[in-house]
């Protein structure tokens, strides 16, 4: 398959961003500006990018715990991101969702999750609804290996298969379930091998490669979308940091995490750019800074914004809320 | 005017608003080929092809694909096959439907309707027996609905689908085949709105489901006995009509809260605790509260009878404010 040079920058410059974005998060957080949980993407950027390359803006998502990079991916503006995580009211939820539970519904973002293996059923009465009203959107629905070992897991492949449902579920196998490790808490190796429990075709990919990512992705999209029902892809990727920021990391070695950060998706992207000469140093130089720029401006606009007022907090609950007593 | 019973009256809310709405399904464990556990929707099985179906046993999915299925512009009625079962699913409902709006800042509209049976009936034992909206009350998010007679469910459930808020109905089983009058024309039941299913001057009794009938059992008794009991049907706990209880409150001066979930943190201290706060200086003795012994519901029919409340313990209720 030949690209076009815009395509794959395009591609390097959305994992160029959620990067940055985490790598700000981060630095935010250990500052004391941020509160809450934060849970960095960082190492796993190919994933969201090179699914989201694929999908039109009124496809939907449901995302995780672990969601920056789906919401950047698939179009979210940085600025309402950041002040979300300040909990502010120019954030997307208006600073009463924070970093677990970012959303933008206008643009197919069906919400982080703060349950593991919460959004799962959210993604198959998404993909019910398309089918019902038989149009032509898909669903992707983004989780962990720790869902994969759910009920809700098994409840939601099933339910999509027998209805066909225009699913694509993507697994992201970080390696760690919070602190415990895929190996010690799943019973079998590839988790895509739970595929054929539920009749549906199950693949396993290495995440941190865009465009195994990025061409796997068009196809089970392209067969969900043509009625074909729903697919599993597990995407091996390593969760370079923490689980959250701040996590004392007790239970891996270092040296794990050192070799993992020789094989992260952004570095072997790199490469991969620099061999085809549609990257050099200098460009590439001129897309971090440039995109350090725009990050930068996203945590002032961030700080800057008003804090809530109370009153705020007694909003939202119903469209219709007479007669209800908060 | 006709009569009818509750399940064909609550068959009737749907179809007519399935036949308007071609956003609303409905789906569930045995809804389409077997029309409901009990029968509710038997009035309408085969009209709506492709509406109706039948779901694997998955409570998790059945109701947080309504979620998702509201989220994408439909409007979805999933069936609970027992209320006990919510439990095992309940994450779907407490921790993502009544949730995502407020914690998403008011994004989308999460027009869908919970549904099913819950109570007591012909010995079904303690896991299906229970009545366990008090949950729903005490998490905030969803709106809950406890119809008690035809007339209600019927204006309620409409009124339920065409709400842009979530909303969890609770049938209970032994009232599916009571009759009353449903009238032929059109008609919409407000939420928050109580009904005054008996009026009196000497003792409010608060009360839903299949508690109404009991209580009305007991005013009719107390009657005789020259009591008069103002019965309140409250026909929805959220939002619940806290100014109609309060003015009979006013009027009576005495307040018996009846429910057949379990006493211990029930409802009815909710209720019992707000009128103290809210209206102390009217109240002449202290509020009563009837429900069921806090135990599981056993199976032999004379225990599952011990545990539950029924008419005796309202007029004994009654009995005891007055004296």
């Amino acid at each position: 398959m030949v690209y076009s040079k815009d395509f794959l920058l395009n591609l390097y410059k959305t994992m160029v961003k959620i990067r940055n974005f985490e790598l700000m998060a981060e630095k935010l957080f250990l500052e004391g500006e941020l509160l809450g949980f934060i849970h960095l993407y960082i190492g796993e950027e190919a994933i969201a990018t090179g699914v989201m390359a694929n999908l039109r803006k009124d496809d939907f998502i449901t995302s995780t715990h672990r969601g920056h990079g789906h919401m950047i991916a698939k179009g979210a503006d940085v600025n309402r991101m950041m002040a979300e995580l300040y909990g502010r009211t120019t954030g997307y939820c208006k600073g009463k969702g924070g970093s677990m539970h970012i959303a933008d519904f206008s643009i197919g973002v069906l919400g982080a999750n703060g349950v593991v293996g919460g959004g799962l059923p959210i993604a198959v009465g998404a993909g019910l609804g398309i089918k019902m009203k038989k149009a032509d959107q898909v669903v992707v629905a983004f989780f962990g290996d720790g869902a994969s070992n759910t009920g809700a897991f098994h409840e939601s492949l099933n339910f999509a298969s027998i209805y066909r449902l225009p699913l694509i579920f993507i697994v992201e196998n970080n390696h760690y379930a919070s602190t415990a490790s895929t190996k010690e808490t799943t019973a079998i190796e590839n988790i895509s091998d739970r595929a054929v429990s539920y009749g549906i075709p199950g693949v396993t990919i290495d995440g941190n490669d865009i465009i195994v990512v990025y061409e796997i992705a068009k196809e089970m999209i392209k067969r969900a979308r043509e009625g074909g029902g729903p697919s599993l892809i597990e995407a091996k990727t390593y969760r370079i940091k923490g689980h959250f920021v701040g996590d004392p990391e007790l239970y891996r070695d270092k040296k794990e995490v050192e070799e993992f950060w020789l094989k992260e998706p952004i570095k072997k992207f790199e490469k991969k750019l620099f061999e085809l000469k549609m990257l050099n140093e200098v460009e590439k130089k001129k897309i971090w800074e440039n995109n350090q720029k725009e990050i930068k401006e996203a945590a002032k606009f961030a700080k800057e914004s008003p804090i809530p007022s109370n009153k705020e907090a007694l909003t939202d609950l119903f469209v219709n809320d007479s007669g209800y007593d908060y | 005017m006709r009569e009818i019973t509750f399940a064909e009256a609550l068959g009737e809310a749907i179809s007519e608003e399935m036949g308007k709405n071609p956003t609303i399904f409905t789906y569930g464990e045995d809804v389409a080929k077997q029309g409901g556990i009990f029968g509710a929707y038997k009035s309408f099985s085969g009209k709506f092809s492709g509406r109706i179906f039948d779901t694997p046993i998955s409570e998790e999915v059945i109701y947080g694909s309504a979620l998702g299925a509201a989220l994408v512009g439909m409007r979805p009625i999933a069936e609970f096959h027992f209320a006990d079962f919510l439990f095992t699913g309940i994450q779907s409902i407490t921790l993502q439907i009544e949730k995502i709006r407020y914690m998403t800042g008011g994004q989308g509209k999460l027009h869908l309707l919970l549904r099913g049976p819950d109570g007591i009936s012909n010995s079904a034992a303690a896991q299906h027996s229970e009545s366990i909206e008090t949950i729903f009350m005490h998490t905030p998010g969803i709106k809950v609905i406890i119809p008690s007679t035809p007339y209600d469910i019927k204006g309620l459930i409409k009124t339920a689908l065409r709400e842009d808020d979530p909303v969890i109905c609770f049938e209970h089983k032994m009232l599916y085949k009571t009759k009353g009058f449903v009238p032929e024309k059109e008609y919409l039941i407000p939420f928050g709105v109580a009904d005054i299913k008996k009026e009196g001057n000497d003792v409010t009794v608060v009360t839903m489901s299949r508690m109404v009938h009991e209580s009305l059992k007991a005013a009719e008794e107390l009657e005789h006995e020259g009591i008069s009991v103002e019965v309140i049907d409250l026909r929805t706990l959220v939002p619940w009509d806290k100014n109609q209880v309060i003015e009979s409150v006013k009027k009576t001066g005495r307040l018996v809260v009846a429910h057949e979930t379990w006493k211990r943190a029930g409802w009815g201290a909710e209720i019992a605790s707000v009128v103290q706060e809210e209206a102390f200086d009217y109240l002449d003795a202290p509020v009563i509260r009837v429900g069921a012994k806090n135990v599981p519901m056993p199976f032999a029919s004379t225990l599952q009878d011990f545990v539950t409340p029924n008419y005796k313990d309202v007029i004994n209720a009654v009995k005891k404010v007055l004296r």
